[in-house]
């Protein structure tokens, strides 16, 4: 099937709130730049109804190169993990939605 | 962040536009995207992330409190796995980039 990409979410943008299709685009791209700067500096991005992007410290822990068997040390990092919320996940399986929604 | 608390950042840096159009907008991004799977859908940004579902199989489950066995049917669970961009603004400032360096390094 089709995947979708930032196109189809502007024109649906652009055919509900009826503003033109240029700033419909530039509306989307900035939704998507203050959830991103929102996680650069480490907070959290709760979409109630849709999920949690949150992120993660790693510590430091040993890796292997699968090829060569070398191990090789992987640093601390941070890593952004996704919650989907109940409503989402009942929603993908064709589900009536839980009573309450936890955002998480 | 919340999602109310988008709302009003882009209330702010869109003066010109009504209140209702933003939470329409906002509002329209995450039900697109929430359909798009639902249907089966990809969904994918480049440099934000890619939204998809993975199949899980029927398995057998256990009751916690009683212990008794009970059958999990199969299902899909929402996925999101980060863009490049994205992933390297998170952990900005955590190690150095090694690729990063060396293609500075080389002269052009």
């Amino acid at each position: 099937m089709e995947t979708l990409t930032r196109a189809h979410l502007a024109e649906a943008i652009y055919a509900n709130v009826g503003l033109s299709r240029n700033e419909s685009a530039a509306l989307l791209e900035t939704v998507l730049e203050r959830m991103s700067a929102a996680l650069e500096s480490g907070n959290p991005v709760k979409i109630s109804a849709f999920g949690t992007f949150i992120v993660r410290q790693k510590g430091k822990r040993v890796g292997r190169n699968p090829k060569t068997g070398i191990e090789v040390p992987i640093l601390p990092r941070k890593v952004l993990a996704f919650r989907p919320s109940q409503v989402l996940k009942a929603r993908i399986n064709g589900e009536a939605p839980p009573a309450e929604d936890d955002a998480a | 962040m919340t999602k109310s608390e988008l709302i009003a950042q882009l209330a702010a840096e869109n003066p010109h536009l009504r209140q209702q159009d933003i939470d329409l907008i906002v509002a329209t991004i995450f039900e697109e995207v929430t359909a798009a799977l639902a249907r089966g859908q990809r969904v994918e940004l480049r440099g934000f992330g890619a939204f998809s579902t993975k199949r899980r199989d029927p398995r057998l489950g256990r009751n916690p409190r009683t212990g008794e066995a009970v059958e999990v049917s199969a299902k899909a669970v929402p996925y999101f796995k980060p863009g490049k961009e994205l992933r390297e603004r998170v952990n900005e400032g955590t190690k150095p980039r090694p690729a990063a360096a060396r293609r500075a390094a080389v002269p052009a």
